[in-house]
């Protein structure tokens, strides 16, 4: 048994916190109790299935003390009754088999569960219990000790259970049956043996394939006759017009052929058709269903709120029931739902994720606290100055960007080709018609059937979903998730790329801290470090997890001034620890004058010990890695330009990080973010943004592609076309170019499927076009082409330089 | 030439019986699709190796296949 990694969660352990158990190194209690639990329960099989599975749990007191509400409940489960309720719960954490394990064997570790769901795909668990046995919250915290903590947002309220659309499912299998059957049934007729028997029974079997068809044609089909009848409404010529067309004079030449005996019909070709259109459809849609492409502030925000009442007792309301001049409590890391004013003495707030802002900020009582800042540290007091709807942060969303269609945005290149190649169809087959009608009207009639049926641009139509679904999945194993299909045109025709700075370009999970000034002496480091350990101001945490472990003193004197910084005096030493203002006093630092204006910007803290300046630990971002030469790369072929909420601090850094060229904007908000991305598509640019937390959202959605990257694709994504994993980020230019061999790949193959219609026609034209020869050409080009562009875009993926 | 005619009418008979069982398994597959089957599609396979009892003793330790990376 390896003891450096913990058994549970597979973390380093650190070596004097290691907890031995059972035998087993456990990097923490958290770890250690949920192997408790399980071994007490013979549930220990879950760390056979997969090597250290399990997550630590996180300390949930009082997070989930809403689910006491019965209204909250009864809107999250999805069936209840009195002695079943059944509730879907989403769990980031799963990831593999023990999971699933664990998950469906949660009967065994809690009373009253009687089974439990898991869907792999999804993440999620769908627990089905006794009410009054066992209650949804304890279900809740009892995931949350064995480290599956649910994931319940605002997004899950009101939401019960949704329909899934499997029609398609349906169509592709009646349209294989049907398909399947008229193949076999229309063997003898390919022979065309005179025999007497054949002859006898050739109504019978004709009549069953003109049975047999029917529920394809009509059924199967029928989402074509849809979107043709749809572009001719709208006056645009898209692919479905030429198969629609096709189809049904498909269909009404077989059934004129059987009734007047002329012929077996082409109803095998007709069926093989809509199937294996039908099938292309299905492999483009491949969806990741546990990520979520429409997200908006609601799966941010949290299901309920504390309230405190006018007699002190504190209540869980749902967040749409506060009022104006509700009194609320913020606890350590919970979401701030409404503006309000603080009551409370001081605050912490982390807005990064609405501004870009990347360090928190200070506020004291009396001060504005906005929608969307995470409070870190003590239990806050604010009251409600606007309701939910009216807040600052979603009333982003009444912007007009978010209610549009993103379908209409964009016309795929299918629909492009068609425009042309729809006229020139219907030229050739009239042209057939007028040559042939002086001749013979019946070959006429058969000629001009007969172009339309052999140049159904099936194989065309078949192009684009095959390689575009083969990408998709390509992209989809490197992390890279796109939302659909057509995303991956519009990758290619990206020119200019916008990012985003803060948690873009930047990582959140760490800071680079770099000291500025005359050396700390060892002495003077442990004093510094031992003054930080008091305070709970975000920057002393993150310089005090920097500098390194220390012996610890007694602090004498210790003052907090908010917003300023800190006093403190250990032994004969009085120290100043805080912002410039705070410890210079006004006073200028030596040889900081020629560079003063970074130095306004900049975040740092500064120190001072015995009235002498010693200096200052700045706070640079950390960059992502290999971003200096993703941009390079990227510049060659696209225009770029960095946006940012923070302020310019970091200018001078990003501009010896970047390509020359590169624009940088600060200080930009939500608002201006959006008005940036619309002012360049005026300029005729195709842009795409990249982002990555709610204050880009409205600039990812009026992108013509918006990508947003996460630490966890799991957690919260902004509404977006795609999402990229934070760790591909380097590999976004490979991705470009994947893109762009995609539609090259398309090309070449639609130029394939013209020649097998130059073949066809000229059976066509000819008057020659067989039932036989029908039914080879058909499935031998869609056969062709698909492995043709299969073959092709694995190849470009594989050659690409990453 | 009689007796022919007539055995070929089996014919009739035979493709009826084919279409009805064909017809049978499409209506099997339909009442799958909306059962829910279709939806989840790597979960039961992973499923269907966990053992039914557990055991006290974790001797045997079970391989799984390489896992599928979401």
């Amino acid at each position: 048994m390896r003891i450096d990694n913990c058994f549970h969660c597979g973390l380093d352990i650190i070596e004097e916190e290691q907890i031995i158990f059972d035998e087993k190194g456990f990097c923490c209690n958290g770890c250690k109790t949920v192997y408790e639990i399980f071994s007490l329960n013979d549930l220990t099989c879950y760390y056979d299935f997969e090597k250290s599975p399990g997550a630590t749990p996180l300390d949930i007191n009082g997070k989930y003390d809403f689910l006491d509400n019965e209204t909250i409940v009864s809107k999250l489960l999805e069936f209840q009754e009195n002695d079943t309720a059944i509730v879907s719960l989403n769990i980031p954490h799963i990831h593999c088999s023990s999971c699933i394990w664990i998950l469906e064997n949660l009967s065994r570790l809690q009373n009253g569960i009687s089974t439990s769901q898991v869907n792999f795909p999804e993440k999620t668990v769908r627990v089905i219990f006794n009410p009054e046995k066992v209650t949804l919250k304890s279900i809740v915290c009892l995931l949350s000790l064995i480290g599956y903590e649910p994931y319940i947002s605002l997004e899950n309220y009101e939401t019960g259970k949704q329909n899934i659309d499997r029609s398609l499912t349906y169509k592709l299998g009646l349209a294989f049956f049907c398909f399947g059957n008229i193949m076999l049934l229309s063997f003898p007729e390919y022979f065309e043996i005179k025999e007497f028997w054949l002859d006898n029974y050739r109504p019978f079997f004709r009549w069953l394939i003109f049975a047999l068809s029917l529920p394809a044609f009509f059924y199967s089909a029928s989402g074509y006759y849809v979107s043709a009848y749809k572009s001719i409404k709208s006056r645009m010529l898209n692919i479905d017009i030429p198969i629609a067309l096709g189809i049904v004079i498909f269909f009404i030449r077989s059934t004129f052929d059987i009734i007047m005996d002329y012929g077996s019909g082409f109803f095998d070709s007709l069926t093989g058709l809509i199937f294996f259109m039908l099938l292309g459809k299905m492999f483009q849609i491949k969806t990741y269903s546990f990520l979520s492409f429409e997200r908006d502030f609601k799966s941010y925000f949290p299901i309920a709120i504390t309230k405190i009442n006018e007699n002190n007792s504190e209540e869980s309301i749902p967040v749409y029931d506060i009022e104006k001049g509700n009194r609320l409590l913020i606890r350590n890391q919970e979401l701030i739902p409404v503006d309000g004013i603080l009551i409370s003495d001081k605050a912490e707030i982390d807005y990064s994720f609405v501004t870009g802002e990347a360090i928190p900020i200070t506020k004291k009582s009396g001060d504005k606290i906005f929608a969307g800042g995470k409070q870190i540290g003590k239990v806050i007091e604010m009251e409600v100055l606007h309701t939910i709807s009216q807040s600052y942060l979603t009333q982003l969303w009444s912007n007009d960007v978010f209610q549009k269609k993103v379908e209409q945005k964009h016309k795929n290149i299918t629909d492009r080709i068609s425009r042309y190649f729809t006229p020139i169809l219907l030229l050739i087959a009239f042209l057939g018609f007028g040559y042939w009608i002086f001749i013979d009207a019946n070959i006429a009639f058969n000629v001009f059937t007969a172009v339309l049926i052999v140049a159904c641009p099936c194989a065309l139509a078949l192009t684009a979903p095959f390689t575009m679904g083969n990408v998709l999945r390509i992209l989809g194993k490197q992390k890279f998730y796109l939302k659909n299909a057509l995303v991956i045109e519009q990758l290619a025709k990206v020119d200019t790329i916008v990012f985003d700075k803060t948690g873009t370009i930047t990582t959140n999970k760490k800071s680079n801290i770099s000291y500025e000034g005359e050396t700390l002496s060892e002495e003077n480091l442990v004093i510094v470090k031992n003054v930080l350990r008091a305070s709970n101001h975000p920057l002393s945490r993150m310089l005090y997890d920097f500098l390194p472990e220390m012996k610890r003193i007694k602090l004498e004197d210790f003052e907090e001034i908010t917003g300023k910084g800190i006093r403190a005096k250990i032994g004969d030493n009085q120290i100043q620890i805080g912002s410039g203002d705070f410890v210079l006093n006004g006073y200028p630092i030596k040889g900081e004058s020629d560079k003063s204006e970074d130095a306004i910007f900049q975040t740092a803290v500064h120190i001072k010990i015995n009235e002498k300046y010693c200096g200052k630990f700045i706070f640079n971002n950390q960059y992502r890695e290999g971003l200096s030469a993703l941009f390079r790369d990227l510049s060659h072929n696209y225009q770029i330009k960095v946006l940012s909420g923070d302020n310019e601090g970091e200018r001078s850094a990003l501009e010896n990080l970047l390509p020359k060229g590169t624009e940088l904007v600060f200080n930009q908000k939500p608002e201006q973010k959006l008005e940036f991305i619309k002012k360049l598509q005026e300029e005729g640019k195709n842009v795409m943004m990249v982002g990555d937390g709610l204050n880009d959202s409205g600039a990812l959605a009026q992108s013509n592609i918006g990508i947003s990257i996460s630490e966890n694709v799991n957690v919260f994504s902004p509404a977006c076309d795609a999402i990229l994993d934070a760790n591909e980020f380097q590999k976004m230019n490979y991705f470009l170019k994947l893109s762009k061999k995609a539609i090259t790949t398309i090309k070449m193959s639609f130029v394939l499927s013209l020649l097998y219609n130059l073949v066809g026609l000229s059976f066509a034209v000819t008057g020659n076009l067989l039932p036989l020869v029908a039914a080879i050409i058909m499935p031998l080009s869609t056969i062709t082409i698909v492995s043709f562009v299969t073959l092709m875009s694995n190849y470009y993926a594989k050659n690409l330089k990453k | 030439m009689l007796t022919q005619i007539r055995g070929m009418s089996v014919i009739y008979l035979l493709i009826s019986i084919s279409i009805v069982v064909a017809v049978a398994f499409f209506i099997a597959f339909i009442v799958a699709v909306k059962s829910g089957q279709y939806d989840d599609d790597y979960t039961p396979s992973v499923r269907i190796l966990f053992d039914d009892e557990i055991k006290k003793t974790k001797n045997n330790i079970i391989q799984t296949t390489e896992e599928k990376q979401i």
